[in-house]
């Protein structure tokens, strides 16, 4: 092809041997005003079918984490340690900065049964896995004092070793009642820990993965640091939770 | 070979455009262009194929616009105005894809940015479509561009199914066939790049050598003839 377009090119390209700065300045502005036009009108239109995308996505995970929830309402905790709802326009804005690097986002995600009933906080988490960063989700139930769920929402880990984290059935059973009650000090009474597959006797403590020792280590460490923070803050709270009734009727729709 | 285009028709001339990105100028077993994405998005067979459409919609676009403002662009700022093109239409489609799908979004990552600097599309911006009509310069894309898919559905597919037992999700092998976990990490890439580009450079020496026979062969029968 090589010789065949040089000879179009000399046909058809530009001829210009010593461009005046016009010129140039005309063809970079001009192409750059296009396509920034461009960018921010696709931006614009994408904008809203995106962030429901991801809206959804985390109520998707929210159901999965909480399988008796059948709605959900976010709330957001203040400086105080109290929590408030958080009406669905500012629930997609902050969803949508949590995706980013604001990892410093006190949202949690209550889940209800039909009869608008508190079923139990959904809760995201982050820590340093293998490779990179893994953002869980885990499901928190007032009744049982335990975490009944978790999901894995963002992981780079090896596929085929470290991606069992988001797979193994095994793995997985391990967190459909994970004990966290707290003591009389209000504290996590005990920790949850990884331990050799197998090992498990106690119900804070995580069967790991064989070859994905690490990644499954990572989970563990991230559901305890999380919960040390979290379940002493939300079990003193359970109040705020409750749905009064006009907001409930927003919420099952 | 500038004659041989001239003489024959136009619709030769662009079916010739078309198909020569297919196969016989192939950008990844030929020009072994775009290493980046070719290893590392081809760990499955569907991130292949998406990754192939949104290169195939980049590569279109930037060839379609470069060749329409060809005279607006001087020459001494042409690579800036291509990149910036290209850039433009790679943040189109990290949109658009983000619209239409967020787990396949997040399954191409970093990836989707960085056909930005995949050489293949600045290549065809500089060598082809700066210097032809629109019409060619779309030709020339999509015959690219569906060669480069077609490079990496033939990895995509060889690594996942020797390294998950699957083809596109479904199951091929019973339980018990045990993956090959290396094919779909990184350096299952290059092994199965190693293959492919084996295979080719095999089937084109073969080409040479049987062209080689043949214009020997013709050489001969003209020596007779002038005998």
């Amino acid at each position: 092809m090589s010789s065949q377009s040089r000879d179009n090119g000399a046909l058809a390209g530009p001829v210009v041997t010593a461009a005046s700065p016009w010129l140039m300045y005309r063809a970079l502005v001009g192409i750059g005003l296009l396509c920034g036009l461009l960018i921010a009108t696709v931006y614009r239109v994408t904008l809203p079918v995106i962030e429901a995308n991801k809206a959804e996505a985390l109520e998707r995970a929210v159901f999965r984490v909480l399988p008796a929830a059948r709605s959900s309402v976010s709330f957001a905790m203040d400086a105080d340690g109290r929590f408030a709802q958080l009406d669905r326009g500012s629930r997609r804005n902050s969803g949508h900065k949590a995706d980013g690097a604001a990892s410093g986002n006190r949202l949690v995600y209550a889940g209800y049964d039909e009869q608008g009933q508190l079923v139990g906080l959904a809760i995201e988490a982050e820590g340093m896995g293998y490779q990179d960063l893994i953002r869980i989700l885990y499901g928190y139930s007032f009744d049982d004092r335990a975490i009944i769920g978790m999901r894995v929402l963002e992981s780079r880990e090896t596929p085929g070793l470290g991606d069992k984290i988001e797979k193994d059935a095994t793995f997985l059973a391990n967190f459909e009642r994970l004990d966290v009650s707290l003591d009389n000090d209000g504290a996590i009474a005990h920790p949850i820990e990884a331990v050799k597959r197998g090992e498990k006797v106690s119900p804070w403590q995580v069967d790991a993965i064989t070859g994905a020792t690490i990644s499954s280590h990572a989970i563990a460490d991230i559901l305890r640091r999380s919960s040390i923070f979290w379940i002493p803050r939300v079990v003193g709270r359970r109040a705020d939770f409750r749905l009064p009734r006009a907001s409930h009727n927003d919420a099952a729709q | 070979m500038a004659s041989d285009a001239d003489n024959r028709g136009a619709g030769e001339q662009s079916t010739d455009d078309f198909i020569r990105g297919l196969w016989k100028e192939n950008p990844v077993f030929v020009q072994v262009l775009g290493m980046c994405p070719v290893l590392a998005v081809t760990n499955s067979a569907m991130n292949a194929i998406a990754m192939g459409l949104a290169t195939l919609f980049v590569l279109v676009m930037s060839n379609t616009v470069v060749s329409l403002l060809r005279r607006f662009i001087t020459k001494q700022v042409r690579i800036v105005t291509f990149i910036l093109i290209i850039a433009t239409f790679v943040t189109v489609v990290d949109y658009l894809i983000a619209a239409i799908s967020i787990d396949l979004h997040k399954a191409l990552g970093a990836f989707i940015s960085l056909i930005v600097v995949n050489c293949l599309i600045l290549g065809r911006a500089e060598a082809f479509a700066s210097k032809n009509t629109v019409f060619r310069s779309i030709l020339d894309g999509l015959g690219m561009s569906i060669g480069f898919a077609f490079a990496l559905f033939c990895l995509g597919s060889v690594r996942e199914i020797l390294g998950n037992g699957t083809l596109l999700g479904a199951n091929l092998f019973h339980d018990e066939f045990q993956p090959w976990v290396v094919m779909i990490l990184p350096s299952g890439g290059f092994f199965t790049l190693a293959g492919w580009l084996l295979l080719f450079n095999k089937l084109g020496q073969r080409k040479v050598r049987a062209q080689l026979q043949r214009s020997d062969s013709d050489a001969e029968l003209g020596e007779e003839k002038f005998a």
